[in-house]
C-alpha cells in the first residue's frame, strides 16, 4: 500500500467532497432559513448536468457549455421556487417531503420526455492527461481543476456570506428566522435569490462531475441522500459546517472505499474479509453519521443553537 | 375469465393485501404517530431478507422465517429509532432516509445472498396444516386473516392508553413532555411496532413472489409507501389499504390497459407512468391533502 | 419545596438567567414578576427541565433535579403552564385532562383495552374540570374554547398531574376582569395542597395572592420578600413598578 496510493485516494475524496459541498451549500440554506425539506435539490444536480451536456455540444465548447448552464439552471430553480415551492413554507414536513417527491417524478420524466434516459458530457481533451504534481506522483488533470473549483467557490460563498450584508441577512435568516422577519428582512426575495444560486451550485456540480459518472436520469437522487447525510453532520443552516461536512464524507467515503477491503483482509479470512470488506466500506459514511448524531443530535455547526 | 386471468388477478390481490399491510404499518408511525419516517422500506426489506436467506439456507417453515422476519425488523427498528428519535424535524426525515439507504447499499454488497441481481426461492414457505401456499387461493386467504388481524390489532391500540398518548403526541409533544409522558419511550415503541408489522409484510411479499432483491429497500419504495398513505387517508384506519389497492390498481390498469386516445397525445405514455403519478401526487399535496379516506367520511376528532 | 441555587443561562452573548438564588416554600404562593424580557420563562423552563441551565443546580423536595428529564420532574410532583396556551387542540376539553390523568397513573403500554372503559381516570378528570370551572364543556373540542377557558384548561393540565408544586407562566395572560378574578379564586382554592411559584403582570392579582414575591430583571433577581416590602423596595419601583402601585 503505497503512499502514492493513498494520496491519489485522499485527492478524489477531497474532489468529490467539494462537489459535495456544492450540493449541501444550497439545501442546507433551504432547510436552515425556511425549514423547507426539499428533495428536488438532486433534481436540479440532474437538470444542470443535461443542460449542459447541450450547451456543450451546441457550443462547441466545454467552458461555455457549463458556465451556461448555470444561469438557466438558476432560473429554473427560480422558477420551480416562486409556483410550487413557495406554497409548501408553511406547510408541515409531510407535505414539504410528499410534495418534492412529486417533484422528482414529474422531472425525472420530462427529462426523459426532453433528452431520453442520459446525455452525453465527455471530458475536454485538454485536460483529460494527468499531471505530475510530485515525483512519482501523477494525478489526472481534470480532477485537480474540480479541486480547484470547488476551493475558489467554498472561497467565494465564504466572502459572500461572511463579509457582505447579502451574507449576513442570509445568516440571520437560517439562524433565527421569526427574528429575521422582524427586523424587516425580505425574506422571500432573499429566499428566491439564495435559492437561485443554489440551484447554480448544483448545476455546476452536474456538470463537472458528468464527464467522471454518466449523465443519467436518477442521478439526482443518489447524490441527493449523500448531500443530506453532509448537512446532518455538519449542521442544518451552515455553509462552515456543510463544508466540512462535505470534505469528511467525501475523504471517508472514497479512502473507506479503496482501503477498507485491503483492511479487513489484513485482519480476516479472506472468505469473511470480501464479504465484510465492501459491505462495511459502502456504510462508512452512514456509521459515521450515527456517530456524529449520537454525541450532537443537530451536527457539529448547526446554525440554530 | 379464462383459469390464467383468474389465476393472475388472485395473486394480484395477494399483493395488493400486502402492501396494504405494509402502507399500514407507515400509517401507524406516521399518520397516528406523527413521525414522517422516510425509511419505512428498510424495515420491508430486513424482514423479506430475513425470510428469504432462511429460505435458501433450508429453512422453509412459515413459523420459523416470518417470526424470524417480524423479530429483525423489529430489531433493525429498534436500532434506527434510538438514533433518529433523538432528532426532530428535517433531520428526522433525513436521517431516516439516510439509514435506510445504508441498508439498502449494505444489502447490495451481500453476494452471498444475490448482491443487487437478488435472490431466487425454489417455493413459498411451509405453513403447515395441510395448506399449500403455492395455491393462490389459499396464499390470498391467509395474507387477508394475517392482514384484518393486523387491522383489528390497531383499531384497538389507537383507542387503547397506547393510541392516545401517541395520538397525543403527535398532536403536541412539549405539553405531552410537560405532562410526565416519556415521549421518546413511546415514539420508539410506535417506531419498532411499526418496523416489525412492515417485516410480516416484507416476508409475505419475498415468499408471495419468490424473490427478493435491494430494491425492496430503495427509497422510492419507502416513498411509494408514503404514497400509499398520503393518498388512503393519514391517520385513519383503513388509510394503508385504499391507499395501497388505489395506487396499485391504477399501476395496473395504465399498464395493461392502454389508451388509444391517450397514446395520440403522449407516445409511450405507458412509459412515463410516473410522471402522472407525481401530477397527482403533487395535486393531491396541495388541494387535498386528507386522501381519499378523507374526502369520503367526514372529519373525526382525534 | 424547590430551591434554585445561582442558576445561569445563555443564549449566545445574551445572559438570560444571571445567576438566580430562589425558594419556594411548601404550602407558598411565590411570585416572580418583572419587565417583558427579564428571563421569566427561561427561568420556568430551567425549572421544569424542558431547558439546559448552563450552570447552577435546581432542588426539589431536597433532592437535586438538574438534569434530570422533564417527564421524571412532573412524576415526582413538579408541574408547569404555559405563557402561550399548548393544549390538546383536538381533543375534548375532558379528554385532555384525562391524558394528563392517565400519564401519572401507570404505564401506557396498554394495547387492547379501550381508555373510555377505565371510568376512574375520567372520574378524576372531570373532578378536575369542575374546579377549574369548565364542567359544562366537557365534550367540546378544545380548539373552539374560548381564550380564557383555554386559560383554564392550561392551568387544569398541569393541575392534573396532581403536582406538588406548580409553576404557573401568566396565567391570566390576555383575560378580561371576570376571568382574571375566576383565575385567582382557582389559585386560592389550590394553594393549600399545592405550592405555587406564579408568573404575572397582573399586579392587582399577585398582591392579593402572593405570600412571598421576587423581582427579576434583566435575568437577575433584583429583591425577594414579602409583598410590602417589595412595594415600598426603591430599586423595584424604579426598574418596574412605577410610582403607579403607591400604597
Amino acid at each position: 500500500m503505497s503512499w502514492i496510493l493513498i494520496v491519489e485516494q485522499a485527492l478524489n475524496g477531497l474532489q468529490f467532497g467539494l462537489m459535495l459541498f456544492l450540493l449541501a451549500a444550497g439545501l442546507t440554506l433551504v432547510f436552515g432559513i425556511m425549514d423547507m425539506i426539499n428533495l428536488a435539490h438532486g433534481s436540479l444536480y440532474m437538470i444542470g448536468a443535461f443542460l449542459a451536456s447541450t450547451f456543450v455540444a451546441l457550443t462547441g465548447s466545454f467552458t461555455a457549455g457549463v458556465l451556461l448552464a448555470l444561469p438557466a439552471t438558476a432560473i429554473l430553480g427560480m422558477i420551480l421556487e416562486t409556483t410550487i415551492l413557495r406554497t409548501l413554507y408553511e406547510r408541515d414536513h409531510l407535505s414539504q417531503v410528499l410534495a418534492t417527491f412529486a417533484l422528482i417524478l414529474i422531472l425525472n420524466e420530462a427529462v426523459r420526455l426532453v433528452w431520453g434516459s442520459d446525455a452525453a458530457l465527455p471530458m475536454p481533451a485538454a485536460l483529460s492527461g494527468p499531471v505530475e504534481l510530485l515525483p512519482g506522483l501523477r494525478y489526472p488533470a481534470y480532477r485537480l481543476v474540480i479541486i480547484g473549483v470547488g476551493l475558489a467557490v467554498a472561497l467565494v460563498l465564504y466572502f459572500l456570506v461572511t463579509k457582505t450584508r447579502i451574507g449576513m441577512l442570509v445568516r440571520a435568516g437560517a439562524s433565527n428566522r421569526e427574528m429575521a422577519l422582524a427586523m424587516g428582512v425580505n425574506i422571500r426575495w432573499l429566499f428566491t435569490a439564495v435559492f437561485g444560486a443554489g440551484a447554480a451550485l448544483c448545476a455546476l456540480a452536474g456538470a463537472m462531475l458528468a464527464p467522471l459518472f454518466a449523465v443519467q436520469v436518477g442521478m439526482g437522487e443518489n447524490i441527493l441522500i449523500l448531500a443530506f447525510v453532509v448537512i446532518v453532520i455538519g449542521g442544518i443552516g451552515s455553509i462552515r459546517g456543510a463544508l466540512v461536512g462535505a470534505v469528511v464524507v467525501g475523504v471517508v467515503d472514497t479512502i473507506g472505499r479503496a482501503f477498507l477491503p485491503i483492511l479487513f483482509g489484513y485482519f480476516f479470512q479472506p472468505r469473511v474479509a470480501s464479504a465484510a470488506g465492501p459491505a462495511i466500506a459502502s456504510v462508512s459514511i452512514y456509521l459515521l453519521m450515527a456517530v456524529v448524531l449520537y454525541f450532537k443530535p443537530k451536527g457539529l455547526f448547526p446554525a440554530r443553537g | 375469465m379464462q383459469a390464467a386471468d383468474q389465476l393472475f388477478y388472485v395473486s394480484f390481490a395477494s399483493r395488493v393485501l400486502i402492501y396494504a399491510l405494509a402502507a399500514t404499518s407507515l400509517n401507524l408511525v406516521l399518520g397516528y404517530g406523527g413521525m414522517v419516517s422516510f425509511g419505512h422500506a428498510a424495515f420491508v426489506g430486513a424482514g423479506a431478507y430475513t425470510a428469504s436467506i432462511l429460505m435458501a439456507e433450508g429453512v422453509a417453515s412459515a413459523w420459523i422465517g416470518w417470526p424470524a422476519a417480524v423479530a429483525a425488523a423489529a430489531a433493525l427498528a429498534w436500532a434506527i429509532g434510538a438514533i433518529s428519535l433523538r432528532t426532530r424535524g428535517v433531520y428526522f426525515i433525513m436521517i431516516t432516509l439516510a439509514f435506510a439507504q445504508m441498508m439498502y447499499y449494505l444489502v447490495n454488497s451481500m453476494k452471498a445472498y444475490g448482491g443487487d441481481e437478488g435472490l431466487s426461492l425454489p417455493r413459498r414457505a411451509d405453513i403447515g396444516f395441510g395448506l399449500d401456499l403455492g395455491n393462490e387461493v389459499v396464499f390470498y386467504y391467509v395474507v387477508l386473516v394475517l392482514l384484518a388481524a393486523i387491522l383489528f390489532l390497531l383499531h384497538r391500540l389507537v383507542d387503547a392508553r397506547f393510541g392516545r398518548v401517541i395520538v397525543a403526541i403527535r398532536e403536541n409533544e412539549a405539553r405531552a413532555e410537560a405532562i410526565g409522558l416519556p415521549v421518546f419511550r413511546y415514539q420508539l415503541a410506535c417506531f419498532v411496532i411499526a418496523g416489525a408489522v412492515g417485516g410480516l409484510a416484507g416476508a409475505l411479499l419475498a415468499s408471495h413472489g419468490k424473490y427478493v432483491n435491494p430494491g425492496v429497500l430503495h427509497w422510492i419504495q419507502s416513498g411509494t409507501l408514503m404514497i400509499m398513505v398520503i393518498l388512503g387517508g393519514v391517520g385513519r384506519l383503513w388509510g394503508g389499504v385504499i391507499g395501497a389497492a388505489v395506487l396499485l390498481g391504477l399501476e395496473h390498469l395504465i399498464a395493461d390497459y392502454p389508451l388509444a386516445w391517450l397514446e395520440r397525445l403522449v407516445p409511450n405514455y405507458q412509459q412515463h407512468g410516473n410522471l402522472g403519478v407525481g401530477v397527482v401526487l403533487l395535486a393531491i399535496v396541495l388541494f387535498a391533502p386528507q386522501g381519499i379516506a378523507g374526502l369520503l367520511s367526514r372529519r373525526r376528532h382525534a | 419545596m424547590l430551591r434554585l441555587e445561582r442558576l445561569r443561562k445563555r443564549f449566545g452573548g445574551v445572559v438570560a438567567t444571571d445567576d438566580v438564588t430562589l425558594e419556594v416554600a411548601a404550602g407558598e404562593v411565590h411570585a416572580l414578576i418583572g419587565p417583558n424580557g427579564a428571563g421569566k420563562t427561561t427561568l420556568i423552563g430551567q425549572i421544569c427541565g424542558s431547558l439546559a441551565s448552563d450552570a447552577g443546580e435546581v432542588f426539589f423536595q431536597d433532592r437535586k433535579i438538574t438534569g434530570i428529564s422533564q417527564h421524571t420532574r412532573v412524576a415526582a410532583g413538579l408541574a408547569r403552564s404555559y405563557q402561550i396556551t399548548s393544549i390538546f387542540r383536538r381533543f375534548s376539553v375532558l379528554d385532555n385532562l384525562a391524558l394528563a390523568v392517565q400519564a401519572r397513573s401507570g404505564s401506557s403500554f396498554s394495547f387492547w383495552k379501550p381508555v373510555r372503559n377505565e371510568t376512574g381516570l375520567f372520574d378524576e378528570a372531570f373532578s378536575i374540570l369542575e374546579e377549574i370551572g369548565l364542567s359544562g364543556k366537557k365534550d367540546q373540542l378544545a380548539s373552539t374554547l374560548a381564550h380564557g377557558e383555554q386559560r383554564a384548561l392550561e392551568v387544569g393540565l398541569a393541575l392534573a398531574t396532581r403536582p406538588k408544586l406548580v409553576l404557573l407562566d401568566e396565567p391570566m395572560a390576555g383575560m378580561g376582569p371576570e376571568e382574571s378574578a375566576r383565575m385567582i379564586g382557582l389559585i386560592g382554592r389550590v394553594r393549600s395542597r399545592v405550592a405555587v411559584l406564579l408568573v404575572e403582570h397582573d399586579m392587582d392579582a399577585v398582591f392579593r395572592l402572593a405570600d412571598r414575591i421576587s423581582v427579576l430583571v434583566n435575568g437577575r433577581l433584583l429583591a425577594t420578600g414579602a409583598p410590602q416590602e417589595i412595594r415600598m423596595n426603591e430599586d423595584v419601583r424604579r426598574a418596574y413598578l412605577g410610582d403607579e402601585v403607591a400604597a
